[in-house]
């Protein structure tokens, strides 16, 4: 696994012109046409090392300049294939660019890419006692919340929860502690439920109002 | 950018969208407008009062002939029979979805079976994309009218909430009426962009966007030239028409009326539209109705207007929470608000939403004019290329039933489109050859609470034990929110794809039926987008062709060359004719002629490559650790 952008020299044909393109080129040097995705691994698309600690700015700066490359909106005069290819490119960048911006499913995909599974989607059980006390306890405080202002405060230690523990991610990352990494991102997943609920209640207290 | 050179007595090849203006339309349950992008400045097309408002409302003569507009509106008076308005709300519906409120709709519902709702207009049987087509036809040709030219292209608008049978219907509406398509925008996207660009406002924004028939709220994101849609919902079946609705209601309930007449159920809804409208001014009136030869007389306040319409409203703003929230931010961080549609002139309508958001609303644009402005600075940007960039989201969940009519999203709501995303399922018996894929779309748990877009079946899976077989579903969706569905078992590579056709919709039979009876000249249109096709296609494999021997000609013989140039040449010349299979045979003997010089290039770029690599290796060998 390359955990830099790796200098490509493989060489593929241009479709349009027939003549050499780079591999994971946007578009031919030659005749400027778009060629097809390839494939790049998320981070590698938006140019960012492959790494849990990003700079969202960055991620979306990298982000709105593929799009406005690649967008299907810049070939609606174009020809069919062209338009088909900037759908995929399309696509495949939407699909790099909600997994990297959303900070678990960012560590989910580390971990895939390390080859452990973490399945973000589905409910897995919390095997930490400590975690199930604390989410128990953070539960209950949420249901007897009657304030926004009780409310909001219990966002806010959520909030700070969920800053630590991905802190924690990116140093278990950087060591390549897997293990840690894999029960932090459980962690986190779980903290983020918290918010949302909290979320949630905060909203419903302020349509009431 | 690369110059191009063209030779002597040569023209450049004739570019799409450059001879006729892009329009944009939008495409209202009440009214419809259309506008265009002149010298910069937004201009809708107005009629001699300087409306730009077309009624969404067409009357069909004894000859079968459309009148659209305010003519046609004037009409329903005299022949209410032979007129049709609201057909929006009719967009991709099935005769089952409309069941429970043709009561009070002002059509007659022809029974169907099960397929896509038929309206009866005097002795006429049309289907509402029929009859927006006929919408389409005239606010087309009020814009060639103006611009003394044709239109053949288009960006219209829909509702972001509306699902994708609607969407397809409104697209098959367009290409009856000879309309290329070349973006559907969602109406608050469109109003949106209207605001960052002709406005310039920067920052989170909510568009509130509530029109005669559907509500719609999106919150986006602006900034420099980006308009990124943060979370979208909405209701498909609630509008300023259901404001009309109550008030009717309580005018037959005050008239005794128990089971009301079409005829008296069309004059409440028309006297409930003047007390709506009355009641945004004054605070209270006295209102007659006149029918089936009974006159009543009826006070209202706007209390008593505010509160009967109180629920309605309060829906509309719960929605506006759960966007909020979907996007994970508060009404606080929202630091505009654009009302949009001509229902929320209403008053209790501003002021609810002037409460929830904590601020007063946008309204420097004409709330009925600027969605039509926002489309038609996207078919500008579109056809004449510019740098602002729209990046939608996917409305409504698309999900998939699987055992015990259970759903399961394959793409969740407000995911940024383009996108594609697919799932593996397996079969649950041994031996099992085939598999169905039940397509829909919503936000509940359960197949039949969720709209069912379409089925297909997979077959010819090969025998083998239950949960061998890998069948990968997969799901598309394009830049206009249109669905592509595709199945395909993993072990053998059998394969099926359909472009959902939802269950309501048109099948391509009827779509080549309805394009013959419509126009007698269909086939002529359909030749005629294809020769556009090749032309392009054309056009790209000779600028290609220019390009790489700008790059790499020095790898010919001046015979080669020659060729090349005489094959290229062929090419522009056929593109001047009218004969398609001239131009594509000239393409293909260009690909052909190209051949060699494609292989020169590809060795020669594989040289340098490997040039490359021999550097790079270089220096990794020289180090120290690099044991050789």
């Amino acid at each position: 696994m390359a955990d830099e952008p790796s200098r490509s020299t493989n060489r593929t044909t241009c479709w349009s012109c027939k003549g050499p393109v780079a591999d994971a080129a946007l578009f031919c040097d030659t005749c400027s046409a778009i060629q097809p995705p390839g494939q790049a691994d998320h981070f590698t698309r938006f140019g960012q090392p492959v790494a849990f600690d990003l700079d969202p700015p960055a991620l979306e700066a990298a982000y709105f300049d593929l799009q406005r490359k690649l967008h299907p909106d810049r070939f609606a005069t174009r020809s069919g294939r062209e338009k088909a290819l900037s759908q995929s490119q399309a696509v495949a960048v939407n699909e790099a660019y909600e997994t990297l911006c959303d900070p678990l499913r960012r560590a989910a995909y580390l971990l895939s890419l390390r080859g452990r599974k973490a399945d973000v989607d589905r409910d897995s059980t919390i095997n930490d006692p400590a975690l199930l006390m604390e989410s128990m306890e953070a539960r209950e405080a949420l249901a007897d919340a009657e304030t926004v202002d009780e409310v909001v405060a219990l966002s806010q230690e959520t909030t700070a929860k969920i800053r630590a523990c991905e802190q924690e991610l990116a140093a278990a990352f950087a060591a390549n502690d897997l293990d840690q990494a894999g029960e932090l991102t459980t962690k986190l997943k779980y903290l983020g439920k918290l918010a949302g609920e909290a979320r949630a209640r905060r909203l419903k207290l302020a349509g009431r109002g | 950018m690369l110059l191009q050179i063209h030779e002597p007595g040569q023209t450049p090849l004739p570019h799409e969208g450059e001879q006729t203006k892009a329009v944009g339309i939008d495409l209202g349950t009440t009214n419809s407008v259309v506008a265009v992008i002149r010298d910069g400045e937004a201009q809708p097309f107005r009629d001699e009062d300087g409306s730009a408002l077309v009624p969404s409302v067409v009357a069909y003569a004894p000859d079968g002939s459309a009148i659209v507009g305010a003519m046609a509106q004037q009409l329903a008076l005299s022949h209410p029979d032979r007129v049709v308005s609201s057909v929006k709300r009719l967009m991709g519906r099935g005769a089952e979805d409309i069941k429970t409120v043709a009561g009070t709709l002002p059509y007659d519902i022809e029974p169907s079976d099960g397929g896509m709702v038929k309206l009866r207009i005097a002795d006429l049987i049309l289907s509402p994309v029929e009859i927006s087509a006929d919408i389409l036809r005239g606010l087309k040709e009020r814009a060639e009218e103006a611009l003394g030219g044709e239109v053949q292209k288009a960006v219209i608008t829909v509702p972001a909430y509306f699902d994708d049978a609607a969407r397809t219907a409104t697209r098959d509406a367009a290409r009856l009426a000879g309309l290329e398509v070349l973006r559907l925008v969602n109406e608050p996207t469109a109003a949106a962009l209207a605001y960052g660009l002709d406005e310039g406002v920067e920052g989170l924004y909510a568009i509130y966007d509530l029109g005669g028939g559907t509500f719609d709220v999106s919150l986006l994101r602006m900034q420099k030239g980006v308009f990124q849609v943060r979370s979208t919902g909405g209701d498909a079946a609630l509008g300023g028409d259901d404001f009309d609705h109550v008030i009717a209601e309580r005018l037959m309930a005050e008239r005794g009326t128990k089971d009301p007449s079409r005829a008296e159920v069309r004059t409440a809804l028309t006297t409930a539209r003047m007390i709506k409208e009355g009641l945004s001014d004054q605070d209270s009136g006295t209102w007659y109705m006149e029918a089936e030869g009974v006159r009543s007389e009826h006070s209202l306040s706007r209390d008593d207007f505010e509160e009967m319409i109180t629920p309605l409203v309060q829906r509309t703003l719960d929605t506006c929470l759960s966007v909020l929230e979907d996007a994970d931010v508060f009404p606080e961080d929202v630091k505009g608000v654009v009302l949009v549609g001509g229902s929320t002139r209403v008053p209790l309508v501003r002021r609810r939403v002037a409460e929830l958001f904590g601020q007063e609303p946008l309204a420097d644009i004409n709330p009925d004019e600027v969605v039509a402005v926002g489309a038609a600075r996207q078919a500008d940007a579109l056809t004449g290329g510019s740098d602002t960039l729209l990046l939608d989201v996917a409305p409504l969940s698309l999900g998939i039933e699987t055992m015990g009519g259970i759903v399961e999203k394959v793409i969740e709501r407000n995911t940024s489109i383009p996108v594609s995303m697919a799932q593996e399922f397996t079969t649950y018996q041994d031996g099992q050859s085939a598999m169905m894929v039940h397509v829909v779309q919503g936000e509940r748990e359960m197949v039949d609470q969720c709209r069912s877009l379409g089925k297909f079946i997979l077959g010819g899976i090969p025998p083998m034990t239950a949960g061998a077989a890998r069948i990968k579903v997969t799901y598309s969706v394009d830049a206009d929110g249109l669905l592509t569905v595709s199945a395909r078992e993993e072990t053998t590579g059998v394969e099926q794809t359909i472009e959902v056709k939802p269950s309501y919709g048109l099948s391509e039979d009827d779509m080549a039926t309805m394009l013959r009876s419509s126009m007698e000249n269909a086939r002529g249109d359909m030749e005629w987008r294809l020769l556009a096709e090749a032309r392009v296609e054309a056009g790209r494999a000779v600028d290609a062709l220019d390009a790489a021997l700008k790059v790499d000609g020095d790898l010919l013989e001046a015979a080669e060359r020659e060729e090349l140039v005489d094959a290229g040449k062929a090419v522009r010349t056929a593109v001047q004719g009218d004969d398609r299979d001239a131009i594509n045979s000239a393409v293909e003997r260009l690909d052909t002629a190209s051949l060699p010089f494609a292989q020169k290039r590809m060795d020669r770029g594989i040289g340098k490559a490997l040039k490359g690599v021999a550097m790079n290796d270089l220096e990794h060998r020289v180090g120290p650790s690099d044991a050789q």
